[in-house]
């Protein structure tokens, strides 16, 4: 591996960590399209930046995205406030607008710098080691893993220093005016780290990757944690695994880097909505039939007791009978039928099914429940 | 010279046609997805057929429009389903379900869309303009195939029109009725999934959601009537594509989707800000005029209680004996009263009832609360 | 009048509330001298302002007119004497995090910004959650607790919080009798140690046992005092309109036996 790749490596990491850090207060304040409609409103604030300062390299394209997401961020609200339009309407509306005006300004003024259409959808990562930093002729790298590593920094020193801050108003926003920590100043605070973040993952992975690593990945620590900050450490560790794999796999399929980051993203979590132990669909699935199987096995006790000692009882009580009267299928009723004799709460001799002592018991107080 | 002008006519036409059937129909299914709240829906979709696209195009390997029509719209349709899987199963809200399946689905677009940049072929030049559209690369079957989609569209409103009004509106209600509601929702996003699809090629994936907001959102502002609403916010659309689509031709470089968008919101910013009785603007003023009807009525009232140690109700008293009492600036509430003739101001700093003000603050007094709470 | 006397013992002091939703009033011109160390409940039909009320108190809304002092100083010197157990359904039950968390959270006004909670303020949760009942239950996540624990839990996440005036909204919606009987305890032993308790309640039939003063409310303020003195027919009615014939027959029963 040479060095260049490794490069990308370390920048893909680290990108990945810095979206999924902020992310996870996004999903948990169910803002996770305000990452979209940042990512794309960034752009109009470098484009801006750009015509004034003429230098894309420029830390003022930061200060400048930055203000144009916090801005995005700021007339949304003021749109549901006005309560004209619904959130969802009012999110939809203003972040296009925005993204229009920043591509109409590069088609008209700007089609000439590398700032086109694709690079900004797609990123492009794999250019990174092509833009060295150099302090007195010194060779520090590519400049993109400076910048970002800052933002990183800045990410991890955001949750650490308002943690408690950020818990108390995502939880509880009114206790949080009560003690007076000013849940709109921490909104705000965090729309601020969310823009900067995306306007320096942009630049790698272009603005609806930037969704992917800032949603996702907390969405899959969601899935699996009871914590928030075993939350905060699964999103990091998914974000991580997801930019190493979707390396792997643009490098053997030779695709698209920041592409395949996603649709490893997008893996991770599948893997998360199949298997989460509280909340995948595989423990939903087995708990639904083991609770049915349950139910059904009481409904026979119950039935086997109501024709007990009765003239029908060879009638009522087989198998075949229960096939047609509870409208089971053979291989469901056999299921059951071989739940009750493990539990020893029936005999089977042929078709014909008798209580044990244990089942009469069981069957009395099912049915004394039911009433 | 005339061979020029004919050909460029020509490919006007074609671009023409096209705006207006996107506008039209994505405006009409606009108002279904504002009122039900699933406007970001349109963002999802769009996105989530670009992968279709790119799957369409890897098993035909030539650009046919239906074929990459259905492709974008099964893949669409995956990822709404996807969209509601996650929401019915997890304690994930729709807004982080609607970031997995945009991001996850465009990532894998790209993915194929690079790897497609390797297959050796002629035809795939095109592909890139579904992501930010382009009006100049539409040929006359592209428009057909839209025309085609959007006439079923249009048929298919028309026939469930009663249903869909219900569904926007009340849809627990509707069930109650013995209305399929599942089907006809299932029925009614994949209209939306149509009418997206539709604009894919002229608006791009990125902006083709604001095509299934906008145009609702400003026709809202003008009409309370869902008939009205449906017909205005497909004339919005078709309008704005149009007119973007006609600035994209004139002036050099400029991509249409944005240019759309940029007309569109135009639209809703006007309406948003001057429409009558909805505009913010109109809002202003009413706020104002209640606000000094609030201040107003209250210090009648005030008066009134005041009045009452007194044997005669039209003694004046001082202002700051009312401030003491009242609430707010006293001296504007007072103003506002007299203009109306409900008090007289006879020395300097003394207020009093006229006989008119005396009257409507006995009124006040018995009414202002039995409208909304005596039972 | 000896107003002066009287406003230096009050917990809460309201003068001339009106809030407003465009022309319609939600309050109006509402009065209140909540003195120290009272259970006081606020009574009224739906949408009478009662949750309003409680909110412009803490300042949580602002109203359109009139003053509200805490303690005799404005609510923001007072933040950290004010304790809030709020609705259940405002909150959002399935954020990651357990029952004790959510009670350490009562702990963050006496903390302050930037500062992390400390092994005190751990057992300061623990013993609230021992209070409420919810000892067993400090590791469950919210959303395994019943509705009931659920608002324990909250319960002793405003008791942490040390406060000398309490504002609960209607902390008895959908709790067990067992639930409602611990709250019930805990708000009087509060009342037994000075502290003043303000509670949304919308119950009338257990309103005498459990409080000693009452203000009802309907956009303004029908009456006002201690629980026998204002619980008569006609301010019920007045309150409720008609509507409450059953209830009134109901509670003139209840205070004749």
């Amino acid at each position: 591996m040479g060095i260049e790749q490794l490069y990308i490596i370390i920048l893909a990491c680290i990108v990945a960590a810095s979206c999924s850090l902020c992310g996870v207060f996004l999903i948990l304040r169910r803002l996770a399209l305000i990452s979209d409609a940042i990512s794309h409103s960034v752009l109009l604030g470098i484009v801006i930046a750009f015509f004034f300062v003429h230098d894309l390299n420029s830390p003022i394209l930061i200060l400048g995205a930055t203000l144009t997401g916090v801005l995005m961020v700021y007339l949304t609200e003021l749109l549901i406030s006005s309560k004209r339009l619904k959130k969802d309407a009012s999110i939809g509306l203003v972040f296009p607008l925005f993204f229009s005006i920043s591509i109409l300004l590069i088609n008209l003024f700007a089609h000439d710098i590398h700032l086109d259409q694709d690079s900004v959808l797609l990123g492009e990562i794999a250019f990174t080691p092509f833009r060295l930093f150099s302090l007195w002729g010194l060779n520090l790298g590519p400049v993109s893993l400076w910048v970002m590593g800052v933002i990183l920094l800045l990410n991890i020193a955001f949750v650490a220093a308002f943690y408690k801050e950020l818990k108390l108003s995502t939880f509880d926003s009114g206790l949080a005016t009560m003690l007076g920590f000013f849940p709109t100043f921490i909104h705000y605070a965090l729309m601020s780290v969310v823009s900067i973040t995306a306007v320096g993952a942009f630049e790698s992975v272009g603005a609806i990757l930037v969704v992917a690593l800032m949603v996702v990945p907390p969405a899959t620590a969601y899935l699996l944690s009871h914590r928030l900050s075993h939350m905060i450490a699964l999103s990091l560790l998914f974000g991580i695994l997801a930019s190493l794999l979707g390396y792997l796999m643009a490098f053997l399929l030779d695709v698209s880097i920041a592409g395949s980051m996603a649709v490893m993203t997008g893996i991770l979590f599948f893997l998360a909505f199949i298997f989460s132990p509280s909340q995948g669909i595989l423990i939903k699935f087995l708990l639904y039939h083991k609770q049915r199987l349950l139910f059904s096995a009481n409904m026979l006790l119950i039935q086997l007791l109501d024709h007990e000692g009765t003239h029908t009882e060879q009638t009522e009580n087989t198998v075949s009978n229960l096939v047609i009267h509870m409208q089971w299928s053979y291989s469901f009723a056999n299921k059951v039928v071989t739940y009750a004799l493990q539990h020893g709460f029936v005999n089977r001799s042929n078709d014909f099914l008798t209580l044990t002592s244990l089942g009469r018991e069981k069957a009395r107080h099912v049915s004394v429940m039911d009433s | 010279m005339i061979a020029e002008f004919f050909q460029f006519n020509y490919t006007l036409t074609i671009v023409m046609a096209g705006a207006f059937i996107l506008g039209i129909s994505s405006g009409l299914l606009s108002s279904f997805a504002v009122l039900r709240q699933q406007s970001l829906l349109g963002d999802v979709i769009s996105h989530a057929a670009f992968p279709g696209i790119a799957i369409a195009f890897l098993i035909m390997m030539t650009k046919d429009p239906l074929g990459l029509f259905f492709g974008a719209m099964v893949s669409g349709w995956i990822g709404t389903l996807f969209v509601n899987a996650i929401v019915r199963f997890t304690t994930l809200s729709y807004d982080a379900a609607f970031g997995i399946i945009l991001s996850v689905f465009f990532g894998l677009g790209i993915v194929l869309l690079s790897y497609i940049q390797r297959v050796p072929s002629s035809e795939k030049a095109g592909l890139n303009s579904f992501l930010f559209g382009s009006a100049s690369t539409m040929l006359y079957q592209d428009v057909i195939t839209m025309a085609l989609f959007s006439l079923i569209i249009i048929l298919f409103i028309f026939l469930f029109w009663k249903e869909f009004k219900l569904l926007s509106f009340d849809p627990n209600f509707m069930s109650s009725l013995g209305f399929p509601v599942h089907k006809l929702n299932l029925l009614l996003t994949t209209l939306l999934v149509i009418s997206i699809v539709i604009g894919l090629q002229m608006v791009g994936v990125v902006l083709m959601s604001a095509m299934v907001i906008a145009p609702a959102a400003a026709a809202r502002q003008w009409t309370s009537h869902l008939g009205t609403m449906v017909l205005l916010s497909g004339f919005f659309g078709l309008l704005s594509g149009v007119i973007g689509t006609l600035f994209s031709n004139f002036i050099p470089h400029i991509s249409t989707g944005p240019m759309i968008v940029v007309i569109v919101s135009f639209f809703v910013v006007v309406s948003l800000l001057f429409a009558p009785h909805r505009g913010l603007i109109w809002n202003w003023i009413q706020n104002y005029y209640y606000r000094s009807n609030i201040r107003a009525n209250s210090m009648l009232v005030n008066m009134l209680l005041f009045s009452e140690s007194q044997t005669d109700p039209y003694h004046c008293h001082q202002l700051s004996a009312l401030t003491a009492i009242g609430r707010g600036p006293a001296l504007r509430a007072m103003k506002e009263l007299q203009r109306q003739q409900y008090v007289r101001n006879p020395e300097a700093d003394l207020w009093g009832f006229t006989k008119r003000g005396y009257q409507k603050a006995q009124h006040l007094q018995a009414t202002l609360f039995k409208d909304d709470h005596g039972y | 009048m000896n107003a002066k006397l009287i406003d230096d013992d009050c917990a809460v002091l309201v003068q001339d509330l009106t809030v407003a939703y465009r022309e319609k009033p939600v309050l109006w011109d509402i009065d209140l001298k909540i003195p120290k160390g009272v259970l006081l409940a606020i009574v009224g039909p739906n949408g009478a302002g009662k949750t309003t009320l409680l909110r412009s108190i803490m300042g949580l809304i602002k109203p359109a007119a009139g003053n509200v002092s805490i303690f005799g100083q404005s609510i923001h010197q007072q933040k950290k004497s004010i304790g809030y157990m709020p609705q259940r359904g405002s909150v959002d039950w399935d954020f990651p995090t357990d029952a004790l968390d959510v009670v350490m959270m009562g702990r963050y006004g006496h903390l302050g910004w930037f500062k992390r909670p400390s092994k005190t303020d751990k057992k300061l949760a623990l013993d609230a959650l021992d209070r409420v009942g919810m000892a067993d239950f400090s590791h469950h996540q919210l959303n395994q607790l019943s509705g009931g624990q659920q608002q324990r839990v909250f319960l002793a996440r405003a008791l942490v919080q040390d406060a000398d005036l309490y504002f609960m909204d209607e902390p008895f919606v959908g709790v067990d009798a067992v639930t409602e009987k611990t709250i019930i305890e805990l708000l009087k032993e509060l009342r037994n140690q000075a502290k003043t308790v303000v509670v949304v309640h919308h119950d009338l039939q257990t309103l005498s046992d459990y409080f000693d003063w009452v203000s009802l409310l309907n956009v303004r303020q029908i009456a006002y005092g201690s629980v026998k003195d204002v619980l008569t027919q006609e301010n019920l009615k007045t309150t409720y309109g008609g509507r409450s014939a059953f209830l009134t027959a109901n509670q003139s029963a209840h205070n004749q036996s």
